[in-house]
């Protein structure tokens, strides 16, 4: 049973890889992905806030109240240094690299141009064998328009992509005018993979406190459903390896993406819940699943669903949106 | 070729000490605090010392602690050293006999400071090193930073070879904070002054089983005599070796010093003779005179013990006819001050022995000048030249003061000013939390390490921690710069906040044609016409050029807050032409980048973009200078304040307590309470706004506000007739206060803004989640009717305590009460001073209080003011502050004293019984007095029997008038930190604790010494990184509460008001009426924490939640009733110890300086707390039935 598979690029002996969770941010958590039979391991994200925010606070704390009160000029020792830049995600990318096969891509999530292509540079430095831009922006000024923010991702993949050799996937925020489009203009710019789809953090209330919360659902398979619909819409449209991310969490789930014509899953909520050697397991019951109904290969079911290969292009249009409609108020009436 | 490094003092002296010795034991004191931190900053990273070792740095519990180790470090061979000053020294001094009877090689150094006598003073002077002057130990004396270096060397010589142990001095501040330009020791020239051999024979001395030996016998009669008179020969050789040390020292450095130098005219008549900083005045100022053409000299000690008389004689000149002897010290009683009786003596003894270079006794007389750092200008030295020049001079005279009196001080041309015009002069008034004092730091090492030039700094910080005012002192010059005092004049002055030009004299030493740089919201075509009319008239008269920029914009636009210090600094260099404009930007740059760099890229660029927006925003002011203003400078109202008040705390408060008079000051050092409601700090740039519809009277913002200006009162429609319009009231939400009016008042003119009282606030707004019934806004708009309101609402009668309308025991109910703690200087959002206002509203009328020295001591005693107050029958806290260490003790003897004192009184009763009235005498005697009302009745009845008594007027009747007070029930609170409780006070407390009687302890437990800056205590916790701590405190914290409950009979609570408040008053209660010995142990948010202090409450909170702080109370009298005395108040954690931990800098910058052993540490962390809770779980376990127990 042939289960390779090509994503941005990467040979991949089969196409379920760890996607960026909490489960990448240590080296011993990477070596447990690769032990537990992920293909490829996407790192915990660099955040450029996150940096920024350690940086501006550690200055903060150790400068408030300093040199205002003669007995206590300062409140903490100064210590010799502090890991306060990317230093620490770097270390973690060549340790992962000495230490594990498998391809590690680094994960990463910024605001700024310059923090973009300045990290990317030092994460290729590290010697990460490809990069996820996470382009987590959520536009929440009412002056930018749609054109702008679809440039302001292009600008950064385009600075991105002058600035290392290594290839470059785009995680995508579902939330564009023309997902089609925007993938599209994403390819020839020159990405090399899409990643589909970024989870917006969508805060909840504590109605007696009257206080927004903090608050992240891991995924479920129902979720898998607008990222399998749009890369069934993109697959044959735009010539880029696609990965699908939020919701897979079965190796039928897999099975699904791959005939949408994914390349590839990303599996995060999966792993936290049942332990990375999960990946291993989806992996062995898709391939018997593939061995029952006589695949050959992985590459064999890619975009045999797709809207252009699949018998009913329109079940993927807006007909397939009234038929749903239809069928709940048949359902209701009975 | 040696360096050129810009150092203060302390550092100056530690690099010497540091890399000579092996085993340092430090303990922290003001000012000598910062030598221990380097030393153990150093340590921490490695640095190693002379030998090739790392020494080895140990904080010890105190003073006494840290001597005794020194001793035994020496004892055991170690080259060992430790640094203090003023009651640090003091608690070394039995240890100092010791360490001298045995001929060890040591070395102190000491950033001499005032001793506390009427008050405790942190600043300079020479009282601790003549209190240790007996000690057998030599003394050599520094003048300088660059002093400071060379005698820490030379001292540490000189004791290797003579066995007699140094004392290495400085002036506290003035040389141990000035930062100067000085020539740093090479490693080799520190090993060319130390004696290997010498070293190897300090060893050979050591106790070892190898070659025992005893040391520190008990001698009788017969021999103690002659073996105390075997070391003579070892002092007498001491002037001899230190006097070849200094050869040495010259040989390799060029810099050459003896035991007297002289400076001055050859023939000069008049000499003064003195030590420390004072001395570079003296000659800076005797140079100009002589130029002028006196005939002045002056002597400066270097050696003081052992007392040279042969070095002294050798130094004066043939020529002089007076001299003036100067100490920095004051010995009352005494015939005259340590150094000018010695020089009286060795005078004395020289023409005696016929070794005086004159035939005949010059005139003497002894002064004292610049304790606790009093400046000592060269207008005073020419005052003291020109009184030797009398026929008859002042003996015994002070300079520097106004004795009206005794009339001894001189009178001194203040006018007198010896400023050399080649040297830039530049005054910054800034605010602690602005910056200024850091950047002009960085400003002092740029020119003082970049360019030919010289520069020298000092900087004055008020006595606050909260909106405290600095004020930056820096010279530069193409010569070394020797001015050991204040800037007379200034030819560049910065007013970093807008603001002071209405509240201090900030161009006062401005000279003709200096540039004035204002920090103003206001352009440069504006400005003008805002400025007060006596800065205008200054910026006239003495034709000043003022520029201005909006910092606090740029800095806003550039992301730096309120932090200006960058954009002020680019201006000063700007403006001063001290270096060429853009090398100046590139030196700052590069300043910034070795400051902040390892902070992170994103700050130094921030910084960099402030710096790089800052010329262009800045302009000179080119309107015409004419006087348009009518405003004068701000002076407080004082409307009913005492004479007291208004002629001395008003004066000091105003910054002219230097020219207050000797006559204006209580002998004693006793002064009046409720001072601090005079000061009107306006300090906050928002307030709390009451919205009285959604307020529900929870008094949580009362009882958390650090400053008590937040207040709530219930009053009567009728008292409330004469409201100011627009004072805010709503129905009270009391049923026993019927129709009254609940009011919640804000003093806006003394918050600090913190916000706790917002953040505490429960009550939102249904339609606008974001408000709440207390929200922040601007002070300026609010300030007129804010303190109309609120002086209104100080004329709305005051709930008693003895009230039985209702009960204190809920905090709604408790907040009513008045505060009897307002207006510290405490920190914006201090998580102690909830504590002692809680205590105050509670039993404050009956409650006298023993403070231990600390943050509480500062901000609860630190002239000009006391937030200690009265209530309207005049009664309230009475506060004293003995010392850091002994405060149990000297709280246990007030307890001990009033009980006394009752007694006898019960007693005097008892005897007149009779003649007063059996039925008031027995009401008196058997009098409950458990509640407040209990008291109340018993202070009505005190009224009665003190007109008995007074009608009586017989001599029983006066013995009991004198103490018929006491017999009204008193409380006793001793408050302290936890460097006191757990450390330096613990055996103390222990002791206080174990006697069983009736004393209230309130440790406020900030974990850390917050006052000295941050070093850990045993109260640390394990993995939090502080001063003496740097790699993360690696033992787990002390528990306190455990240990007072082993007791049995001692009441131990331990609360955190932001976590329950409910527990928090109730164990304040509960501990209050027990009737025995209590401690309350309340967890303290802080500033050293390194945390969001407008969050101290949340972390407060977070510390519970996570397990890591336990309340608990420990109730002796259940288990009277047979239950099990311990009941813990709070859960098991909620939330993971990492949560709570990493949320606070000192536990995070661990993990961001050392990741590897900050999870060591919090693994370690959580196996603390699991076993706590655990100890404490099962130490809580319900205790059986009796019957179940049979």
């Amino acid at each position: 049973m042939d289960l390779t598979t090509q994503y941005m690029g990467l040979e991949l002996k089969h196409p379920v890889l760890a996607s960026a969770s909490p489960l990448s941010k240590t080296l011993a958590g990477i070596k447990r992905l690769e032990d537990g039979g992920a293909s490829a391991i996407v790192l915990l994200s660099l955040f450029e806030e996150q940096l920024a925010h350690d940086s501006l606070a550690l200055d903060y704390f150790l400068s408030v109240g300093t040199d205002s009160y003669n007995e206590a000029l300062s409140y903490f020792p100064e210590a010799s240094s502090y890991e306060v830049g990317p230093d620490k995600y770097l270390d973690l990318i060549s340790g992962a690299k000495s230490n594990c096969t498998v391809p590690i891509i680094a994960s990463l999530n910024g605001i700024s141009r310059g923090g973009w292509t300045d990290y990317a540079t030092l994460i290729e430095q590290a010697g990460a064998d490809g990069i996820e831009l996470n382009m987590y922006y959520l536009p929440t000024n009412t002056s930018i328009t749609g054109a702008e923010i679809e440039q302001r991702y292009l600008d950064t993949l385009s600075d991105v992509l002058a600035a290392v050799k290594i290839p470059v996937a785009i995680k995508l925020s579902p939330y564009f005018s023309s997902t089609a489009n925007i993938a599209s203009q994403m390819a020839r710019e020159g990405a090399r993979g899409l990643v589909l789809f970024n989870r917006f953090y969508q805060p909840d209330f504590d109605l007696e406190k009257l206080e927004v919360v903090p608050s992240l659902e891991l995924s479920r398979s129902y979720d898998m459903r607008l990222p399998l619909h749009w890369a069934a819409i993109l697959y044959g449209h735009v010539p880029v390896d696609m990965a699908i991310t939020s919701g897979v969490h079965t190796h039928l789930d897999v099975l699904k993406c791959m005939m949408a014509g994914a390349s590839v899953v990303e599996i995060a909520s999966e792993l936290l819940h049942n332990g990375p050697g999960r990946a291993q397991e989806i992996v062995d019951a898709m391939a018997s699943w593939m061995a029952e109904f006589e695949y050959e290969s992985v590459r064999q079911m890619q975009g045999s669903m797709s809207q252009i290969k699949c018998p009913d292009p329109s079940a993927f249009e807006r007909a397939n949106y009234m038929k749903v409609l239809q069928s709940f108020q048949t359902a209701a009436i009975r | 070729m040696r360096r050129q490094v810009t150092i203060d003092g302390n550092e100056a002296t530690t690099y010497v000490a540091y890399r000579t010795n092996e085993v340092m034991t430090i303990y922290p004191i003001t000012p000598s605090s910062t030598m221990g931190e380097l030393a153990d900053a150093w340590q921490a990273v490695g640095e190693k010392n002379l030998w090739g070792t790392v020494p080895l740095v140990q904080e010890m519990q105190s003073e006494g602690g840290a001597a005794g180790a020194v001793h035994g470090a020496l004892q055991a061979g170690a080259l060992t050293t430790t640094f203090t000053a003023s009651q640090g020294l003091l608690l070394m001094i039995p240890n100092m006999f010791k360490i001298a009877g045995e001929l060890t090689s040591t070395v102190f150094h000491v950033a001499a400071r005032c001793i506390a006598t009427h008050a405790l003073s942190i600043f300079g002077d020479h009282s601790d090193i003549m209190a240790a002057r007996s000690t057998g130990w030599a003394i050599l004396f520094s003048d300088s930073v660059q002093e400071a270096m060379d005698f820490a060397l030379i001292s540490q010589s000189a004791t290797l070879r003579a066995r007699v142990p140094f004392i290495h001095a400085f002036d506290g501040f003035r040389t141990s904070h000035e930062v100067r330009k000085i020539e740093e020791l090479t490693i080799d020239d520190i090993r060319a002054m130390i004696p290997q051999e010498q070293i190897h024979a300090h060893r050979s001395r050591a106790l070892s089983p190898d070659r025992p030996v005893m040391r520190g016998s008990a001698q009788n009669p017969d021999v103690f005599f002659q073996a105390r008179e075997a070391c003579n020969s070892y002092y007498s050789a001491v002037p001899g070796i230190v006097e070849e040390e200094m050869n040495k020292f010259a040989a390799i450095t060029g810099r050459q010093y003896h035991l007297f130098d002289y400076f001055g005219a050859p023939d000069a008549q008049k000499v003064i003779i003195l030590m420390g900083s004072g001395a570079e005045t003296v000659e800076e100022t005797s140079a100009i005179l002589n130029e002028a053409g006196d005939s002045t000299g002056v002597v400066v000690g270097r050696l003081f013990r052992p007392f040279s008389v042969e070095h002294l004689l050798k130094a004066l000149p043939a020529s002089v006819r007076s001299i003036a002897v100067l100490d920095r010290t004051k010995e009352p009683g005494a015939v005259g001050e340590p150094m000018y009786q010695d020089v009286i003596t060795a005078i004395s003894e020289g023409l005696s022995a016929g070794t005086a270079p004159f035939t005949s006794m010059p005139k003497v007389i002894g002064g004292r000048y610049g304790l606790s750092s009093k400046e000592f200008t060269p207008a005073m030295v020419k005052a003291i030249y020109d009184e030797l020049g009398k026929a008859k001079p002042i003996n015994h005279f002070s300079v520097g003061i106004t004795d009206d009196v005794t009339h001894l001080s001189l009178p001194v041309d203040a006018t007198f000013s010896i400023e050399p015009p080649d040297v830039v002069r530049a005054i910054f008034w800034g605010l602690g939390s602005d910056g200024t004092v850091g950047a002009n730091k960085n400003s002092i090492k740029i020119i003082g390490e970049e360019t030919p030039n010289y520069a020298q700094g000092y900087f004055v910080y008020d006595s606050k921690k909260s909106g405290s005012m600095t004020v930056s002192h820096l010279r530069f010059g193409p010569r070394p710069i020797r001015s050991p005092y204040l800037i007379q004049s200034s030819n560049f002055v910065a007013v970093h906040q807008y603001e002071f030009l209405d509240r201090y004299p900030v161009l006062d030493t401005a000279a003709e044609g200096a540039i004035v740089l204002l920090n103003s919201p206001f352009d440069k075509d504006s400005v003008w016409a805002t400025l007060p009319r006596p800065i205008q008239q200054i910026v006239i008269d003495r034709k000043l050029k003022l520029f201005v920029i909006d910092a606090l914009e740029v800095a806003r636009k550039t992301g730096m807050g309120g932090r200006i210090n960058g954009i002020m600094q680019t201006c000063f260099f700007a403006l001063s032409n001290v270096m060429p404009r853009d090398e100046a930007i590139e030196r700052i740059k590069y300043a910034i980048k070795k400051s902040y760099g390892k902070r992170g890229e994103k700050v130094v660029q921030q910084n960099y973009r402030a710096v790089d927006e800052t010329l262009e925003n800045l302009y000179e002011v080119t309107t015409p200078f004419q006087i348009t203003s009518d405003r004068e400078l701000t002076a407080s109202a004082l409307v009913g304040a005492s004479d007291f008040v208004r002629n001395v705390t008003a004066e000091i408060i105003a910054g002219r307590g230097d020219n207050l008079p000797v006559s204006a000051m209580p002998v004693d050092g006793t002064f009046p309470t409720g001072t601090a409601a005079w000061e009107k700090r306006n300090i906050a740039v928002d307030v709390p706004v009451w919205e009285e519809d959604l307020c529900i009277q929870c008094g949580k913002c009362v009882l958390v506000c650090p400053h008590s200006v937040i207040r709530a009162k219930v009053a009567t429609p009728a008292a409330l007739e004469n409201a100011p319009e627009g004072f805010k009231t709503a129905p009270a939400k009391w049923r026993e206060f019927g129709d009254s009016r609940y009011t919640l008042q804000v003093a806006v003119e003394d918050c600090t803004g913190c916000t706790l009282c917002v953040e505490v606030c429960p009550a939102k707004d249904k339609s606008h989640a974001g408000r709440k019934a207390l929200n922040m806004a601007p002070q300026r708009p609010l300030r007129e009717t804010g303190a109309r309101d609120w002086d209104y609402f100080l004329g709305l009668k005051d709930i008693e305590s003895s009230s039985q309308l209702i009960r204190f025991n809920t905090i709604k109910n408790a907040q009513l009460l008045q505060p009897l703690f307002e207006f510290s200087g405490a920190c914006s959002g201090c998580g102690e001073t909830p504590y002692i206002k809680l205590v105050t509203q509670l039993f404050g009328d009956r409650t006298v209080i023993a403070n231990a020295t600390g943050c509480s001591s500062i901000y609860g005693g630190n002239l000009p003011t006391t937030p200690y107050t009265r209530n309207s029958a005049g009664r309230g806290p009475a506060w004293a502050n003995s010392l850091f260490e002994d405060n149990a003790e000297f709280g246990l003897g007030i307890r001990i004293s009033l009980d006394m004192q009752t007694e006898f009184a019960n007693q005097l009763l008892a005897s007149q019984r009779d003649t007063v009235g059996a039925e008031l005498a027995d009401s008196i005697l058997n009098a409950n007095q458990s509640d407040d009302a209990g008291i109340a009745a018993q202070r009505e009845r005190i009224e009665s029997l003190k007109k008995a008594l007074t009608a009586r007027d017989t001599p029983e009747a006066r013995d009991l008038l004198a103490l018929v007070d006491l017999l009204a029930r008193k409380t006793v609170w001793i408050i302290g930190g936890d460097g006191w409780a757990y450390d330096i006070g613990y055996g103390g407390l222990d002791h206080v604790l174990a006697s069983g009687k009736k004393v209230k302890v309130l440790v406020l437990d900030t974990e850390v010494y917050s006052n000295t800056g941050g070093q850990a205590s045993k109260s640390t916790s394990r993995g939090a990184v502080a001063k003496f701590a740097a790699g993360g405190k690696a033992s787990a914290k002390k528990d306190l509460g455990m240990m007072a409950m082993a007791y049995r009979n001692v009441y131990v609570a331990q609360i955190a008001v932001g976590a329950d408040d409910a527990q928090t008053l109730k164990a304040i209660r509960e501990a209050e009426a027990y009737d025995g010995p209590a401690i309350v142990i309340a967890y303290s948010h802080c500033i050293a924490h390194g945390i969001d202090m407008s969050k101290g409450l949340s972390q407060q909170k977070l510390a519970v939640d996570s397990g890591a702080w336990m309340l608990y109370r420990y109730d002796p009298r259940r288990a009277e009733e047979g239950k099990n005395p311990l009941q813990i108040d709070s859960k098991a954690g909620s939330i993971p110890l990492a949560d709570y931990l990493y949320s606070e800098m000192r536990y995070q910058m661990l993990r961001q300086s050392n990741p590897d052993a900050a999870a060591v540490l919090l693994e370690f962390a959580r196996e603390d707390v699991a076993n706590r809770w655990q100890e404490y779980s099962t130490k809580a376990a319900p205790w059986p039935e009796p019957a179940a127990a049979q």
